[in-house]
Protein backbone atom coordinates (compact mmCIF):
# COMPACT_ATOMS: atom_id res chain seq x y z
CA UNK A 1 0.00 0.00 0.00
CA UNK A 2 1.09 3.69 -0.14
CA UNK A 3 1.50 5.49 2.99
CA UNK A 4 3.54 8.72 3.84
CA UNK A 5 6.50 7.47 5.19
CA UNK A 6 9.13 9.99 7.75
CA UNK A 7 12.57 9.97 6.74
CA UNK A 8 14.21 12.87 8.65
CA UNK A 9 13.05 16.16 9.91
CA UNK A 10 11.49 18.05 7.14
CA UNK A 11 11.70 15.08 4.97
CA UNK A 12 8.62 12.87 4.53
CA UNK A 13 8.01 10.78 1.06
CA UNK A 14 5.23 8.47 -0.08
CA UNK A 15 6.44 5.08 -0.23
CA UNK A 16 5.37 1.05 -1.01
CA UNK A 17 4.39 -0.24 3.15
CA UNK A 18 3.17 -3.62 3.95
CA UNK A 19 -0.16 -3.67 4.31
CA UNK A 20 -1.11 -3.01 8.59
CA UNK A 21 -2.31 -6.74 9.79
CA UNK A 22 -4.56 -7.85 12.05
CA UNK A 23 -1.90 -8.07 15.41
CA UNK A 24 -5.02 -8.39 18.29
CA UNK A 25 -8.44 -10.04 18.22
CA UNK A 26 -10.15 -6.64 18.77
CA UNK A 27 -8.16 -4.84 15.96
CA UNK A 28 -9.94 -3.48 12.75
CA UNK A 29 -8.19 -3.18 9.61
CA UNK A 30 -9.40 0.33 8.09
CA UNK A 31 -9.07 1.77 4.28
CA UNK A 32 -8.95 5.27 4.92
CA UNK A 33 -10.66 7.54 2.28
CA UNK A 34 -10.04 11.33 4.18
CA UNK A 35 -7.11 12.18 6.34
CA UNK A 36 -5.99 15.34 7.54
CA UNK A 37 -2.70 17.07 8.57
CA UNK A 38 -2.54 18.70 11.69
CA UNK A 39 -0.69 21.51 13.54
CA UNK A 40 0.81 19.34 16.13
CA UNK A 41 1.82 16.68 12.80
CA UNK A 42 4.28 19.40 12.58
CA UNK A 43 6.05 18.99 15.93
CA UNK A 44 7.04 15.57 14.11
CA UNK A 45 8.29 17.12 10.95
CA UNK A 46 10.49 19.58 12.87
CA UNK A 47 11.76 16.88 14.70
CA UNK A 48 10.85 17.91 18.08
CA UNK A 49 8.67 15.00 19.57
CA UNK A 50 11.66 12.35 21.16
CA UNK A 51 11.62 8.83 19.91
CA UNK A 52 10.18 9.66 16.06
CA UNK A 53 11.41 6.54 13.56
CA UNK A 54 12.30 6.12 10.29
CA UNK A 55 9.90 4.60 8.29
CA UNK A 56 7.04 5.51 10.32
CA UNK A 57 3.90 6.62 8.84
CA UNK A 58 2.31 9.88 10.33
CA UNK A 59 -1.64 10.85 10.86
CA UNK A 60 -3.84 10.69 13.77
CA UNK A 61 -6.97 12.58 12.03
CA UNK A 62 -8.29 10.06 9.44
CA UNK A 63 -11.71 8.53 8.74
CA UNK A 64 -12.15 5.21 6.33
CA UNK A 65 -14.14 1.76 5.66
CA UNK A 66 -13.34 -0.79 7.48
CA UNK A 67 -11.80 -3.81 5.47
CA UNK A 68 -11.08 -6.40 8.21
CA UNK A 69 -11.96 -7.19 11.76
CA UNK A 70 -10.36 -9.28 14.36
CA UNK A 71 -12.54 -12.54 15.57
CA UNK A 72 -13.09 -9.89 19.21
CA UNK A 73 -14.85 -7.28 17.07
CA UNK A 74 -18.44 -7.31 17.77
CA UNK A 75 -19.73 -3.42 17.13
CA UNK A 76 -18.35 -3.30 13.50
CA UNK A 77 -18.54 -4.80 10.21
CA UNK A 78 -16.66 -5.12 7.11
CA UNK A 79 -17.78 -2.20 5.08
CA UNK A 80 -18.39 0.47 7.60
CA UNK A 81 -18.23 3.76 7.22
CA UNK A 82 -16.07 5.15 10.07
CA UNK A 83 -15.08 7.98 12.11
CA UNK A 84 -12.22 7.25 13.99
CA UNK A 85 -10.83 9.45 17.04
CA UNK A 86 -6.99 10.31 17.42
CA UNK A 87 -7.15 8.70 21.15
CA UNK A 88 -5.65 4.77 20.57
CA UNK A 89 -7.55 3.34 23.91
CA UNK A 90 -8.68 0.22 25.99
CA UNK A 91 -11.80 2.06 27.51
CA UNK A 92 -11.24 -0.78 30.64
CA UNK A 93 -8.28 0.86 32.82
CA UNK A 94 -8.82 3.04 35.64
CA UNK A 95 -8.40 6.10 33.25
CA UNK A 96 -11.30 5.29 30.63
CA UNK A 97 -13.50 4.08 33.11
CA UNK A 98 -13.35 7.64 34.27
CA UNK A 99 -14.34 8.95 30.76
CA UNK A 100 -10.06 10.21 30.37
CA UNK A 101 -9.27 8.34 27.25
CA UNK A 102 -6.88 10.57 26.24
CA UNK A 103 -4.86 8.89 29.39
CA UNK A 104 -5.39 4.82 28.73
CA UNK A 105 -2.70 3.19 30.54
CA UNK A 106 -2.90 -0.18 27.93
CA UNK A 107 -1.81 1.43 25.15
CA UNK A 108 1.36 2.82 25.41
CA UNK A 109 4.13 0.67 26.49
CA UNK A 110 6.66 3.58 25.87
CA UNK A 111 5.39 6.26 28.40
CA UNK A 112 2.78 7.04 31.16
CA UNK A 113 2.18 10.58 30.82
CA UNK A 114 0.37 10.17 27.39
CA UNK A 115 -1.98 7.60 26.17
CA UNK A 116 -1.58 6.37 22.49
CA UNK A 117 -1.74 8.18 19.77
CA UNK A 118 -2.30 7.19 15.69
CA UNK A 119 1.11 8.39 14.20
CA UNK A 120 2.20 10.21 16.44
CA UNK A 121 6.03 8.80 17.29
CA UNK A 122 7.20 5.53 19.68
CA UNK A 123 6.31 8.10 22.87
CA UNK A 124 2.82 7.91 22.01
CA UNK A 125 2.91 4.16 21.72
CA UNK A 126 4.46 3.57 17.91
CA UNK A 127 1.43 3.08 15.81
CA UNK A 128 1.30 3.71 12.43
CA UNK A 129 -0.56 6.97 11.09
CA UNK A 130 -3.61 7.28 8.60
CA UNK A 131 -1.49 9.51 6.02
CA UNK A 132 -2.13 5.94 3.91
CA UNK A 133 -3.92 3.96 2.26
CA UNK A 134 -4.91 1.05 5.18
CA UNK A 135 -4.07 1.73 9.11
CA UNK A 136 -4.44 -0.94 11.97
CA UNK A 137 -7.24 0.41 14.29
CA UNK A 138 -7.18 -1.37 18.05
CA UNK A 139 -9.77 -1.75 20.10
CA UNK A 140 -12.09 -1.48 17.06
CA UNK A 141 -15.33 -1.35 19.60
CA UNK A 142 -14.44 1.01 21.23
CA UNK A 143 -12.73 4.28 19.12
CA UNK A 144 -14.40 4.12 16.11
CA UNK A 145 -17.78 5.01 14.91
CA UNK A 146 -20.07 4.41 12.18
CA UNK A 147 -20.30 7.82 10.63
CA UNK A 148 -23.92 9.18 10.69
CA UNK A 149 -25.28 9.30 6.99
CA UNK A 150 -26.07 12.83 7.31
CA UNK A 151 -22.35 14.03 7.95
CA UNK A 152 -20.38 14.33 5.11
CA UNK A 153 -16.31 13.15 4.81
CA UNK A 154 -14.80 16.62 5.45
CA UNK A 155 -16.85 17.11 8.83
CA UNK A 156 -16.41 13.87 10.15
CA UNK A 157 -12.53 13.95 9.25
CA UNK A 158 -12.77 17.33 11.07
CA UNK A 159 -14.38 15.46 14.47
CA UNK A 160 -11.51 13.03 14.66
CA UNK A 161 -9.51 15.68 16.55
CA UNK A 162 -9.56 19.27 15.56
CA UNK A 163 -13.25 20.37 16.23
CA UNK A 164 -13.22 18.11 19.31
CA UNK A 165 -9.98 19.29 21.34
CA UNK A 166 -11.27 23.29 20.25
CA UNK A 167 -14.68 22.30 22.29
CA UNK A 168 -12.37 20.61 25.27
CA UNK A 169 -10.19 23.24 25.33
CA UNK A 170 -13.36 26.07 26.15
CA UNK A 171 -14.87 23.52 28.40
CA UNK A 172 -11.12 23.53 30.30
CA UNK A 173 -12.15 27.29 30.83
CA UNK A 174 -15.16 26.63 32.54
CA UNK A 175 -16.38 29.82 30.97
CA UNK A 176 -19.33 31.55 32.94
CA UNK A 177 -21.97 33.88 31.30
CA UNK A 178 -20.41 37.07 29.80
CA UNK A 179 -16.76 35.98 30.31
CA UNK A 180 -13.96 37.50 28.06
CA UNK A 181 -12.05 34.94 26.59
CA UNK A 182 -8.35 35.24 24.70
CA UNK A 183 -7.15 32.86 22.49
CA UNK A 184 -3.81 32.76 21.14
CA UNK A 185 -3.43 31.70 17.79
CA UNK A 186 -6.42 31.21 15.03
CA UNK A 187 -4.74 27.70 13.43
CA UNK A 188 -7.81 25.19 13.22
CA UNK A 189 -7.86 24.46 17.17
CA UNK A 190 -7.67 28.23 17.93
CA UNK A 191 -10.59 28.95 15.49
CA UNK A 192 -12.72 26.05 16.84
CA UNK A 193 -12.13 27.20 20.47
CA UNK A 194 -12.88 30.76 19.98
CA UNK A 195 -16.23 29.71 18.21
CA UNK A 196 -17.29 26.86 21.01
CA UNK A 197 -16.36 29.71 23.71
CA UNK A 198 -19.83 31.81 22.66
CA UNK A 199 -21.60 28.39 22.80
CA UNK A 200 -20.56 28.48 26.53
CA UNK A 201 -22.10 32.07 26.67
CA UNK A 202 -19.07 33.99 26.68
CA UNK A 203 -19.64 38.10 26.34
CA UNK A 204 -16.04 38.55 24.02
CA UNK A 205 -13.97 36.42 22.48
CA UNK A 206 -10.56 37.48 21.57
CA UNK A 207 -8.03 35.69 19.09
CA UNK A 208 -4.72 37.00 18.72
CA UNK A 209 -2.21 35.46 16.11
CA UNK A 210 0.74 37.00 14.00
CA UNK A 211 -1.09 36.06 10.45
CA UNK A 212 -3.58 38.96 8.80
CA UNK A 213 -5.55 35.89 6.58
CA UNK A 214 -5.87 33.66 9.91
CA UNK A 215 -7.04 36.97 11.84
CA UNK A 216 -9.61 37.38 9.39
CA UNK A 217 -10.99 33.89 9.38
CA UNK A 218 -10.99 34.29 13.25
CA UNK A 219 -13.59 37.18 12.31
CA UNK A 220 -15.80 35.64 10.13
CA UNK A 221 -15.63 32.03 11.37
CA UNK A 222 -15.31 33.01 14.92
CA UNK A 223 -17.14 36.13 14.98
CA UNK A 224 -13.90 37.10 17.03
CA UNK A 225 -12.12 40.56 18.03
CA UNK A 226 -8.67 39.94 17.07
CA UNK A 227 -4.89 41.31 17.36
CA UNK A 228 -2.05 40.70 15.31
CA UNK A 229 0.78 40.51 17.97
CA UNK A 230 3.06 41.42 15.76
CA UNK A 231 1.69 44.64 15.39
CA UNK A 232 1.57 46.04 18.12
CA UNK A 233 4.29 46.67 21.18
CA UNK A 234 2.98 44.83 23.87
CA UNK A 235 0.56 41.98 23.10
CA UNK A 236 -0.02 41.76 27.12
CA UNK A 237 -0.53 45.41 27.64
CA UNK A 238 -2.37 45.46 24.72
CA UNK A 239 -4.87 42.73 25.96
CA UNK A 240 -5.27 44.84 29.26
CA UNK A 241 -6.26 47.74 27.91
CA UNK A 242 -8.90 46.14 26.09
CA UNK A 243 -10.61 44.38 29.18
CA UNK A 244 -10.47 47.15 31.22
CA UNK A 245 -6.97 46.31 32.60
CA UNK A 246 -7.96 43.12 34.63
CA UNK A 247 -7.46 40.81 31.82
CA UNK A 248 -9.45 37.84 30.46
CA UNK A 249 -11.63 35.99 32.39
CA UNK A 250 -10.29 32.83 30.50
CA UNK A 251 -7.28 32.59 27.93
CA UNK A 252 -6.64 29.24 26.02
CA UNK A 253 -3.14 28.17 24.36
CA UNK A 254 -3.89 27.14 21.10
CA UNK A 255 -0.72 27.04 19.51
CA UNK A 256 1.51 24.86 22.00
CA UNK A 257 5.45 23.77 21.59
CA UNK A 258 6.33 25.75 18.01
CA UNK A 259 5.03 29.43 19.40
CA UNK A 260 6.93 32.57 17.77
CA UNK A 261 6.68 35.99 19.34
CA UNK A 262 9.97 35.82 21.19
CA UNK A 263 13.22 34.85 19.67
CA UNK A 264 14.62 33.47 22.48
CA UNK A 265 11.97 30.81 23.80
CA UNK A 266 11.45 30.17 19.95
CA UNK A 267 15.28 29.45 19.19
CA UNK A 268 16.00 26.75 22.08
CA UNK A 269 12.88 25.19 21.61
CA UNK A 270 12.65 24.22 17.82
CA UNK A 271 15.87 24.67 16.94
CA UNK A 272 18.24 23.53 20.06
CA UNK A 273 15.79 21.14 21.52
CA UNK A 274 16.43 22.33 24.76
CA UNK A 275 12.83 22.96 25.88
CA UNK A 276 9.89 20.40 24.87
CA UNK A 277 8.86 23.71 23.48
CA UNK A 278 8.54 27.77 23.37
CA UNK A 279 5.66 28.57 25.54
CA UNK A 280 5.22 31.86 24.37
CA UNK A 281 1.83 31.71 23.87
CA UNK A 282 1.22 30.03 27.27
CA UNK A 283 2.97 32.62 28.86
CA UNK A 284 1.09 35.36 27.41
CA UNK A 285 -2.02 33.77 28.47
CA UNK A 286 -0.59 33.78 31.68
CA UNK A 287 0.17 37.47 32.27
CA UNK A 288 -3.20 38.69 30.38
CA UNK A 289 -5.50 36.55 32.14
CA UNK A 290 -7.16 38.10 35.17
CA UNK A 291 -6.04 37.05 38.82
CA UNK A 292 -8.24 33.96 39.84
CA UNK A 293 -8.77 33.60 36.25
CA UNK A 294 -8.61 30.19 34.49
CA UNK A 295 -6.02 29.14 31.22
CA UNK A 296 -6.97 26.70 29.25
CA UNK A 297 -3.97 24.56 27.78
CA UNK A 298 -4.58 22.88 24.04
CA UNK A 299 -1.23 23.21 22.30
CA UNK A 300 1.25 20.16 22.56
CA UNK A 301 4.23 20.48 23.84
CA UNK A 302 6.97 17.90 24.01
CA UNK A 303 8.19 15.72 27.52
CA UNK A 304 10.97 17.48 28.43
CA UNK A 305 10.04 20.74 30.66
CA UNK A 306 9.93 24.74 29.32
CA UNK A 307 10.67 27.67 30.32
CA UNK A 308 7.19 28.41 31.52
CA UNK A 309 5.86 31.70 33.62
CA UNK A 310 4.79 29.94 36.65
CA UNK A 311 5.54 32.26 39.55
CA UNK A 312 3.22 34.18 38.01
CA UNK A 313 0.61 31.75 37.72
CA UNK A 314 1.01 30.41 41.53
CA UNK A 315 0.68 34.70 42.23
CA UNK A 316 -2.32 35.21 40.50
CA UNK A 317 -3.82 32.48 41.78
CA UNK A 318 -4.98 31.02 38.39
CA UNK A 319 -6.23 27.98 37.20
CA UNK A 320 -4.22 26.11 34.41
CA UNK A 321 -6.12 22.83 33.28
CA UNK A 322 -5.20 20.72 30.36
CA UNK A 323 -5.20 17.19 28.72
CA UNK A 324 -5.32 15.94 24.80
CA UNK A 325 -9.14 15.87 24.12
CA UNK A 326 -10.88 12.68 24.87
CA UNK A 327 -12.42 12.87 21.28
CA UNK A 328 -15.42 10.34 21.73
CA UNK A 329 -16.72 11.81 24.42
CA UNK A 330 -17.24 14.80 22.89
CA UNK A 331 -19.10 13.35 19.86
CA UNK A 332 -22.65 13.22 21.21
CA UNK A 333 -23.17 16.93 21.54
CA UNK A 334 -20.99 17.82 18.77
CA UNK A 335 -23.23 15.96 16.74
CA UNK A 336 -26.39 17.79 18.14
CA UNK A 337 -24.38 21.22 17.24
CA UNK A 338 -23.72 20.18 13.83
CA UNK A 339 -27.26 18.78 13.13
CA UNK A 340 -28.67 22.26 14.43
CA UNK A 341 -26.33 24.42 12.29
CA UNK A 342 -24.61 25.57 14.91
CA UNK A 343 -21.21 24.41 13.99
CA UNK A 344 -19.67 23.73 10.53
CA UNK A 345 -16.37 22.44 10.65
CA UNK A 346 -15.44 22.13 7.51
CA UNK A 347 -15.77 25.70 6.96
CA UNK A 348 -12.29 26.34 7.99
CA UNK A 349 -10.62 23.82 5.43
CA UNK A 350 -8.23 25.73 2.47
CA UNK A 351 -6.91 22.75 0.70
CA UNK A 352 -6.84 19.37 -0.08
CA UNK A 353 -3.89 17.31 -1.36
CA UNK A 354 -3.43 13.72 -3.04
CA UNK A 355 -1.45 11.61 -0.97
CA UNK A 356 1.05 11.63 -3.86
CA UNK A 357 1.71 15.12 -2.88
CA UNK A 358 1.58 15.13 0.83
CA UNK A 359 5.20 16.21 1.11
CA UNK A 360 3.78 19.55 0.05
CA UNK A 361 1.02 19.57 1.77
CA UNK A 362 3.60 19.39 4.93
CA UNK A 363 6.34 21.98 3.11
CA UNK A 364 3.19 24.60 2.60
CA UNK A 365 1.67 24.02 5.96
CA UNK A 366 4.75 24.25 7.60
CA UNK A 367 5.80 27.48 6.50
CA UNK A 368 1.99 28.80 6.36
CA UNK A 369 1.89 29.77 2.94
CA UNK A 370 -0.94 30.02 0.55
CA UNK A 371 -3.41 30.92 3.29
CA UNK A 372 -2.97 27.48 4.45
CA UNK A 373 -4.95 26.97 7.84
CA UNK A 374 -6.37 23.60 7.24
CA UNK A 375 -4.94 20.82 4.64
CA UNK A 376 -7.29 17.37 4.25
CA UNK A 377 -5.11 14.53 2.36
CA UNK A 378 -7.62 12.12 -0.38
CA UNK A 379 -5.61 8.46 -0.51
CA UNK B 1 -8.68 58.30 35.12
CA UNK B 2 -11.04 55.36 36.35
CA UNK B 3 -10.14 54.21 40.16
CA UNK B 4 -9.77 50.70 40.34
CA UNK B 5 -13.37 49.74 42.05
CA UNK B 6 -15.52 46.31 43.15
CA UNK B 7 -17.67 46.74 41.21
CA UNK B 8 -17.47 44.69 37.24
CA UNK B 9 -16.80 48.00 34.63
CA UNK B 10 -17.39 45.28 32.15
CA UNK B 11 -21.37 46.05 30.39
CA UNK B 12 -24.17 43.43 30.93
CA UNK B 13 -24.35 40.77 28.66
CA UNK B 14 -26.65 41.34 25.92
CA UNK B 15 -27.83 37.47 25.14
CA UNK B 16 -30.66 38.09 22.78
CA UNK B 17 -27.93 40.24 20.78
CA UNK B 18 -25.85 37.98 20.56
CA UNK B 19 -27.88 34.89 20.11
CA UNK B 20 -29.20 37.10 17.34
CA UNK B 21 -25.70 37.48 16.00
CA UNK B 22 -23.84 34.09 16.45
CA UNK B 23 -25.55 30.95 16.00
CA UNK B 24 -25.77 28.88 19.00
CA UNK B 25 -24.57 31.63 21.51
CA UNK B 26 -25.36 29.99 24.82
CA UNK B 27 -26.15 26.36 23.89
CA UNK B 28 -24.40 25.00 25.96
CA UNK B 29 -23.92 27.54 28.79
CA UNK B 30 -25.31 24.55 31.47
CA UNK B 31 -22.42 22.65 32.30
CA UNK B 32 -24.86 19.40 32.24
CA UNK B 33 -24.41 20.23 28.45
CA UNK B 34 -20.68 20.52 28.37
CA UNK B 35 -19.39 16.52 27.88
CA UNK B 36 -16.17 16.85 29.80
CA UNK B 37 -18.24 18.64 33.12
CA UNK B 38 -17.21 17.02 35.49
CA UNK B 39 -13.45 15.82 34.25
CA UNK B 40 -13.64 12.12 35.97
CA UNK B 41 -17.10 10.50 35.44
CA UNK B 42 -16.98 6.55 36.43
CA UNK B 43 -18.78 4.96 33.74
CA UNK B 44 -16.75 1.82 32.61
CA UNK B 45 -19.81 0.63 30.69
CA UNK B 46 -19.77 3.80 28.97
CA UNK B 47 -16.65 2.80 26.52
CA UNK B 48 -18.14 0.34 24.29
CA UNK B 49 -15.62 -2.57 26.22
CA UNK B 50 -16.72 -5.93 26.47
CA UNK B 51 -14.06 -6.55 28.83
CA UNK B 52 -12.17 -6.02 32.03
CA UNK B 53 -8.84 -7.00 31.08
CA UNK B 54 -8.39 -6.56 27.09
CA UNK B 55 -6.53 -9.95 25.63
CA UNK B 56 -2.55 -9.80 25.81
CA UNK B 57 -1.56 -8.63 21.83
CA UNK B 58 1.19 -11.59 20.94
CA UNK B 59 5.09 -11.23 20.28
CA UNK B 60 6.22 -8.40 22.76
CA UNK B 61 8.80 -10.23 24.46
CA UNK B 62 11.49 -7.80 22.84
CA UNK B 63 9.70 -4.99 23.37
CA UNK B 64 10.79 -1.93 24.77
CA UNK B 65 8.71 -0.13 27.53
CA UNK B 66 8.88 2.70 30.32
CA UNK B 67 10.41 1.34 33.51
CA UNK B 68 7.22 3.08 35.19
CA UNK B 69 5.19 0.66 33.62
CA UNK B 70 4.62 -2.54 35.80
CA UNK B 71 4.53 -4.99 32.46
CA UNK B 72 4.19 -4.83 28.76
CA UNK B 73 0.86 -2.76 27.77
CA UNK B 74 -1.67 -5.20 26.54
CA UNK B 75 -1.73 -3.52 22.94
CA UNK B 76 1.25 -1.51 21.80
CA UNK B 77 2.49 -0.41 18.28
CA UNK B 78 4.70 -2.44 16.52
CA UNK B 79 6.31 -0.50 13.13
CA UNK B 80 9.43 0.60 13.57
CA UNK B 81 11.37 -2.21 16.30
CA UNK B 82 14.58 -1.38 17.90
CA UNK B 83 17.40 -2.25 15.05
CA UNK B 84 20.72 -0.91 14.92
CA UNK B 85 22.99 1.80 16.66
CA UNK B 86 19.81 3.55 17.02
CA UNK B 87 17.94 0.54 18.67
CA UNK B 88 20.72 0.03 21.16
CA UNK B 89 20.74 4.16 22.53
CA UNK B 90 16.79 3.61 22.37
CA UNK B 91 17.14 0.29 24.65
CA UNK B 92 19.38 2.06 27.19
CA UNK B 93 16.87 4.93 27.50
CA UNK B 94 14.14 2.81 28.35
CA UNK B 95 15.92 0.38 30.48
CA UNK B 96 17.86 2.51 32.63
CA UNK B 97 15.98 5.94 33.13
CA UNK B 98 12.56 6.94 33.62
CA UNK B 99 10.56 8.98 32.05
CA UNK B 100 11.50 11.34 35.17
CA UNK B 101 15.09 11.62 33.97
CA UNK B 102 16.04 14.12 31.69
CA UNK B 103 18.73 11.03 30.25
CA UNK B 104 15.81 9.81 29.37
CA UNK B 105 14.61 11.85 26.85
CA UNK B 106 18.35 13.14 25.41
CA UNK B 107 19.10 9.25 25.00
CA UNK B 108 15.79 9.13 22.80
CA UNK B 109 16.71 12.13 20.75
CA UNK B 110 20.26 10.98 20.05
CA UNK B 111 19.16 8.22 18.56
CA UNK B 112 16.94 10.06 16.70
CA UNK B 113 19.51 12.07 15.32
CA UNK B 114 21.81 8.75 14.85
CA UNK B 115 19.00 7.01 12.77
CA UNK B 116 18.61 9.48 10.39
CA UNK B 117 22.11 9.63 9.75
CA UNK B 118 22.34 6.10 9.51
CA UNK B 119 19.55 5.75 6.90
CA UNK B 120 21.26 8.26 4.60
CA UNK B 121 23.78 6.12 4.46
CA UNK B 122 24.33 4.06 0.79
CA UNK B 123 22.76 1.26 0.90
CA UNK B 124 20.50 1.70 4.06
CA UNK B 125 17.22 1.54 1.73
Amino acid sequence: MKAMVYRGPYRIEVEEKPMPRIEHPNDAIVRVTLAAICGSDLHLYHGMMPDTRVGTTFGHEFIGVVEQVGPSVERLKVGDRVMVPFNVYCGSCYFCARGLYSNCHNVNPNATAIGGIYGYSHTCGGYDGGQAEYVRVPFADVGPQVIPDWMSDEDAVLLTDALPTGYFGAQLGSIDEGDTVAVFGAGPIGLYAARCAWLMGAGRVIVIDRLDCRLERAREFAFAETYNYEQVRDIVVTLKKATDWLGADVAIDAVGAEADGNRLQHFTATKLKLQGGSPVALNWAIDSVRKGGTVAVLGAYGPVFSAVKFGDAMNKGLTLRMNQCPVKRQWPRLFEHLQAGRLAPSEIVTHTVPLEYIADGYDMFSAKRDGCIKTLVRP
Amino acid sequence: MDPYTAGTPRPQVDADALRARIPGWGADLDAADRPSVPRESFDPGASGAHWEVPTQQPGGEERERSIEHRQLTPVFGTVAPLAGLAGRIRRTAYRRYSEGRLAHWLLLMAADRVEVLQSRLPGAR
